[in-house]
């Protein structure tokens, strides 16, 4: 047989293998390409199972390299290299050439460009948990056990179930402005004509159309903050809400004696879980405004910094500050986690 | 499934039905100040409103879309499927193209990573091998890392290894974001299996893989599924991680990526962003009105990622 020609087959059948993996550019190719993903990956999972599986008292270490050796390699190199490497770049140029210590960060607590993004990320922070967690709050009491509870639930929990993409284009179009005098096609300008009032732009205007892209993240948030609440309201103990009524509570009374402070953890929780969520909103703003007009924030910027301006240094600063700020956030959630987790 | 998760928030107590009862009369005394159902009803109007307008809109003819607001449809009900046909099919846009892709990129990214996660729950919940305490704690642990801080370090490595404009990247990378939460949760369901059962079948000369399969993985199936939703729900409306590793390509790129595009370069067009727009929903709204309480236990458990 000859040498080359087998040589040039396999060098082929690579090319074959190579572009079937690769380059996939018709919807039935991809398709076939995610499932022989998929049944690659069982293939290879059950082999080495029934590998370890077979002299039957295996060593455990071993057992426990297969079992748990694939999540930590890959956790090691998407989430602990990286993160190293990005901590690494933090303190160099755009170009990661020169080192430049402290610059970048100085630079981002400084320049009055990144002091908006500061700002405009604590507006944001502040903000969103709050107000979620009220109207979430105030309509988890007037819907708690009322005939259509499911059904006033869904509507407002739906917002959580589509994209920030998806809802960014909703809200824009509430928002969309015609001149005065012309149709309005958005229909908020078309409730301030009708109260008799100019048609604003809404999402030009600074500072305030801040304010306008918060309230698509409230709009978001409110539903999750509306279920944990409503389900910690389920659990306050009946005979607490009878007593507190004979004693003469009722309503509002009700409400700030008894139902807040039996849920203060869970509220704890649903702010900090709301505010850490919304410290790293990017579809948003990225959707709605692409960072102009002043909207820019912390997560939005670092995208912008890395990807349009090229500033790897700069970009990966954003990244750490994002990571820094988060911290705090997460070990007082963690804390008061535990808590909700004791009561029960 | 008690204690020890974040997901137990959402399981309402059991009553009885008498209880039930007794607690509609409260209610209704409660709900006849008409006051607070003013109020709920006002919030629940201001929640749906911008999602129907939006709606009205994608089935409404081009034409009127430009000169009249939605709310016009009472006076002059014209609806069609044209904006549906145009942003599908229509050669500016060929969203169908862009939902196979974001099915492509989602099956895989929600099958592995709980396949994987799977395994390493068993490990750190009835394997005894060393370090398994610190190893656990770290992976916990590494639930806040903010994926902006992997991004540039990833994009390069993907880049070296040529794997730019393939699915590779963004199924790798959802696989590996979604493990310390996947794991964490999945490890504290493996936990409340009473030892007794694992216990029981390790006598019977079970070794692991037999007792992983037979008698853990069936008790499973409900958090399985929590995270499952959870996860192809997060896949599904990602933009940012399909923005960096197969943003601008037709080939790859999701549904969302696409759809933000369209935003920036014909953000007019409402005719096709709103019909884009429900494309993209169609999903992820059924899967949530279909499995709303497993979604609403992976949402709650969830909460941290990103």
């Amino acid at each position: 047989m000859d040498w080359e020609y087998v040589q040039y087959y396999f060098r082929w059948l690579w090319r074959q293998v190579w572009e079937f993996f690769f380059v996939a550019n018709t919807p039935g190719h991809k398709i076939i390409l995610a499932l022989a993903v998929i049944a690659l990956f069982v293939g290879v999972m059950a082999l080495l199972l029934w590998l370890v599986d077979r002299p039957r008292n295996a060593k455990p270490w071993l057992v426990a390299t297969v079992f748990a050796g694939p999540a930590l390699a890959l956790i090691a190199f998407g989430l602990v290299y990286p993160a190293i490497r990005t901590t690494y770049s933090s303190f160099y140029d755009r170009n990661g050439q020169n080192f430049i210590a402290l610059d970048n960060y100085i630079r981002a607590l400084t320049q009055s460009e990144f002091q908006l993004v500061l700002r405009n990320t604590a507006l944001w922070v502040f903000l969103v948990p709050i107000l979620s967690t009220v109207i979430g709050l105030v309509y988890a009491v007037l819907i708690d056990r009322s005939r259509f509870e499911k059904f006033a639930k869904a509507l407002i929990f739906l917002p959580m179930a589509i994209s920030m993409v998806g809802a960014s284009i909703i809200w824009k179009f509430m928002y969309d402005y015609r001149q005065a005098g012309a149709n309005q096609t958005g229909f908020i300008n078309q409730v301030l004509v009708w109260i008799g009032l100019e048609p604003q732009q809404f999402i030009i205007q600074q500072p305030w159309n801040n304010f306008f892209l918060i309230a698509v993240m409230v709009w978001i948030q409110t539903g999750f903050a509306m279920t944990i609440l409503s389900a910690s309201i389920r659990a306050i103990p009946d005979d607490i809400v009878e007593a507190a009524r004979l004693d003469g509570l009722s309503g509002f009374g009700l409400f700030r004696y008894i139902t807040v402070p039996s849920i203060r953890p869970a509220l704890v929780v649903v702010l900090t879980t709301i505010a850490m969520a919304t410290l790293k909103v990017f579809d948003i703003v990225r959707t709605m405004t692409g960072g102009n007009f002043g909207t820019s924030v912390v997560a939005n910027e670092f995208y912008t910094q890395s990807f349009r301006y090229n500033d790897k240094g700069m970009g990966a600063a954003l990244a750490v500050i994002l990571f820094i700020l988060v911290i705090p956030l997460v070990v007082y959630n963690v804390r008061q986690m535990r808590k909700v987790e004791e009561i029960r | 499934m008690s204690t020890s998760t974040p997901a137990v928030a959402a399981a309402p107590p059991v009553k009885k039905k008498g209880e039930v009862d007794r607690r509609a009369g409260k209610l209704r005394k409660r709900l006849s100040n008409p006051w607070a159902s003013f109020a709920a009803i006002l919030i629940a109007v201001f929640w749906t409103i911008p999602t129907l307008g939006l709606l009205v809109t994608s089935f409404r003819p081009e034409r009127d879309i430009t000169r009249t607001g939605w709310w016009t449809i009472f006076s002059n009900p014209r609806f069609t499927l044209d904006n549906y046909d145009q942003a599908l099919f229509g050669g500016q846009t060929s969203l169908a193209t862009y939902f196979v892709n974001t099915l492509v990129v989602t099956i895989p990214s929600v099958v592995i990573p709980i396949s994987i996660a799977l395994l390493a729950a068993y490990a750190f919940a009835w394997i005894d091998f060393k370090g398994r305490n610190v190893l656990f704690v770290a992976v916990f642990a590494l639930q806040i890392v903010p994926i902006q801080v992997t991004l540039i370090p990833l994009l390069s490595t993907y880049n070296q290894w040529q794997w730019s404009g393939s699915f590779w990247p963004v199924w790798l990378s959802h696989t590996m974001f979604a493990l310390p939460l996947a794991i964490f949760l999945l490890h504290n369901f493996m936990k409340e299996v009473p030892p007794s059962l694992v216990e029981a079948a390790r006598v019977d000369g079970a070794g692991h893989v037999k007792i992983f399969f037979r008698v853990l993985l069936p008790l499973l199936v409900p958090a399985i599924a929590s995270f499952g939703i959870f996860q192809f729900l997060w896949v599904w409306n990602d933009l940012l991680v399909s923005l960096t590793f197969a943003g601008g390509r037709p080939n790859v790129a999701p549904l969302t990526v696409r759809i933000a595009e369209m935003v920036g370069t014909r953000g007019t067009d409402w005719f096709l962003l709103s019909a884009g727009a429900f494309i993209s929903m169609v999903i992820p709204v059924i899967v949530f009105l279909a499995l709303q309480r497993y979604f609403v236990r992976g949402m709650m458990a969830g909460s941290v990622k990103g």
